[in-house]
C-alpha cells in the first residue's frame, strides 16, 4: 500500500517536459515534490499564479503571495501574476496540460464527487467543477477505500457530482487504472497488493488483463 | 479628477440593508479589511454578499457572520469558516455556491455589459438545475448570467486619484473584476501616489472603473496557512 507521499510520487511519474499543470489541495499538492530529473513542468496556482514555487524559507513568507489550499509559497523565475478571470481562462481554454485533484468517489465511467456530502460536510467546489470540465488530462489521487473500507471507486457515485464523464486516470493507495469504456482498467499494482486484494476494493467495473505489474519507483 | 476620500467609513456612505455587495480576496489574501471593518461599525444588515470565500471565524467576512449582517453569500469555497458551515447546513444562512471561474467570469461580464455566456463548468451537476444547456463542438455547457453589485469593496497595492489601481501579488485575484463589475466601487489601497507615479503601462484596472478611493490603514494581512521549509 502506498502512502499519500507514495500516491503523490506515483502521479509525479505522469509528468511531461513542458507542461502547465495544476494540483488541487490535499495529496496532489505533494506531486510539487516527486518531479523526475530533466523534466520541467510549470505549476499554474487558480488564484493566479504560475510558476508556484516551494514553501518560503522561516522569515520569508509573504501574505500576498498564497495557493490555492490559502499556504504560503514562493514564485519561480519566469513565474507570473493575473487575476482570477484570466487564470480560469487558462483552465477553461485548455492551455493547462494535466489537473491532479482528489475525489470522494470516482463512477467506472469516470464521474467525479468530490465536493459535498449532504447533510454533513459542505465546503463547496472552488475551481474544482472548472477544472475538471476543461482539462485533457485529469488524475484523480485518493484512497480506494473509505475509512469503514468501503469502496471509492464505484458503478455510479452516490454523492452529488463535481463533473460528469471526465477523469482519465486513477492512483490510488493500491492501484493506478485507466478509465475505458467498459470501465476501470487496472495498469499496476502498488508494492505488496494483489490483484485480489484491488478486485475486493472496487465495486466498479474493473477489466484485468493478463499480467499486471508492480508500481516502480 | 479626485475620487480620494478620507477613509472606509466614507468609502462606504450611502450602503443601506438589503444591498448585494462584491467583496475581494481570496481566502484571507487581497480582503479589504477597513471597508469590512466599517461595515461591521455600520451595522447594514440583510445584505448579499458575492465573495469567492467566507473569511474565516474572527477575521474577513466572518465578522459579518458573527454580527449575522448577512443574509446570503454567492461563493465557491466557504470551508475555512466553519461557522459559515454550520450557518449554512442549518438554514440559517442562504448560500449559493457556484465555480470559482464561473463566479469570476460573471463578475467580469457583469463589468463589461456581457449579459450572459456559455461554459462547460458544471454541466451534469447541482449547478446546472434550471440552467439551459447547449451544445458547442458536441461538448454541452450551461449558460451563466452576469453578476451585478450596488457596491464592490476592494483592495489594491497602490492606487491614484483616478482611481488607477496596481495590485500585489496573489492579492490581486477577485479584485479586478469585482472593480469592473461593481455599482460604486470603493478601493482601500497601501500606497495612495501621485499620478505620476503610475506608469500607465503598469496599471491593471484603469480609473474609470473606480468612484471611491481611499487611503487604507493598520492591515493585519492575516497569513491563513504559514507554510515553510526548511534550508537543507
Amino acid at each position: 500500500m502506498l502512502d499519500r507521499n507514495g500516491i503523490a510520487q506515483r502521479i509525479a511519474q505522469e509528468l511531461q517536459n513542458g507542461w502547465y499543470v495544476n494540483l488541487g489541495i490535499g495529496i496532489p499538492t505533494l506531486v510539487a515534490n516527486y518531479i523526475p530529473q530533466g523534466v520541467s513542468v510549470e505549476f499554474q496556482s487558480e488564484n493566479g499564479l504560475l510558476g508556484m514555487g516551494p514553501f518560503p524559507f522561516e522569515g520569508e513568507e509573504d501574505a500576498d503571495l498564497i495557493n490555492a489550499g490559502k499556504q504560503t509559497v514562493t514564485i519561480l523565475p519566469g513565474g507570473s501574476i493575473f487575476d482570477s478571470s484570466l487564470s480560469f481562462a487558462m483552465i477553461r481554454g485548455k492551455h493547462v496540460q494535466l489537473t491532479v485533484l482528489g475525489a470522494m468517489e470516482v463512477s467506472d465511467q469516470g464521474d467525479i464527487a468530490n465536493w459535498k456530502i449532504p447533510g454533513k460536510m459542505v465546503k463547496g467546489m472552488g475551481g474544482a467543477m472548472d477544472l475538471v470540465a476543461s482539462a485533457d488530462n485529469i488524475i484523480v489521487a485518493m484512497s480506494h477505500t473509505n475509512r469503514k473500507g468501503q469502496s471509492k471507486l464505484l458503478r455510479q457515485c452516490t454523492l452529488p457530482l463535481t463533473g460528469v464523464k471526465c477523469v482519465k486516470k486513477i492512483v490510488t493507495n493500491m492501484a493506478v487504472l485507466d478509465i475505458t469504456p467498459q470501465g476501470f482498467k487496472l495498469l499496476q499494482r502498488a508494492p505488496g497488493v494483489s490483484v485480489e486484494d484491488i478486485k475486493s476494493a472496487t465495486e466498479g467495473r474493473l477489466i484485468v488483463e493478463g499480467d499486471i505489474p508492480e508500481m516502480k519507483f | 479628477m479626485n475620487k480620494v476620500v478620507k477613509n472606509a467609513q466614507e468609502g462606504i456612505e450611502g450602503l443601506k440593508n438589503g444591498m448585494t455587495l462584491m467583496v475581494g480576496g481570496f481566502g484571507l489574501c487581497g480582503i479589504p479589511e477597513n471597508c469590512i471593518s466599517a461595515l461591521v461599525k455600520l451595522g447594514a444588515k440583510n445584505l448579499t454578499c458575492i465573495s469567492n470565500n467566507a473569511g474565516v471565524d474572527d477575521f474577513g467576512l466572518g465578522l459579518l457572520l458573527q454580527k449575522n449582517q448577512i443574509k446570503k453569500m454567492i461563493s465557491s469555497y466557504v470551508g475555512e469558516n466553519e461557522e459559515f458551515e454550520r450557518q449554512m447546513l442549518s438554514g440559517k444562512l442562504e448560500v449559493d455556491l457556484i465555480p470559482q471561474g464561473s463566479l469570476a467570469e460573471r463578475c467580469r461580464a457583469g463589468g463589461a455589459g456581457i449579459p450572459a455566456f456559455f461554459t462547460p463548468a458544471g454541466y451534469g451537476t447541482e449547478v446546472a438545475i434550471g440552467k439551459e444547456v447547449r451544445f458547442f463542438d458536441g461538448k454541452p455547457h450551461i449558460l451563466e448570467s452576469a453578476l451585478h453589485a450596488d457596491y464592490a469593496l476592494i483592495k489594491a497595492w497602490k492606487g491614484d486619484r483616478y482611481g488607477n489601481l496596481v495590485f500585489k501579488g496573489t492579492a490581486r485575484n477577485f479584485n479586478p473584476v469585482m472593480a469592473m463589475a461593481g455599482n460604486i466601487t470603493v478601493v482601500e489601497v497601501e500606497h495612495l501616489v501621485e499620478p505620476e507615479e503610475l506608469d500607465p503601462n503598469t496599471i491593471h484596472i484603469p480609473g474609470v472603473f473606480v468612484q471611491r478611493i481611499f487611503q487604507g490603514s493598520k492591515y493585519e494581512k492575516r497569513i491563513e496557512q504559514r507554510t515553510v521549509r526548511s534550508k537543507s
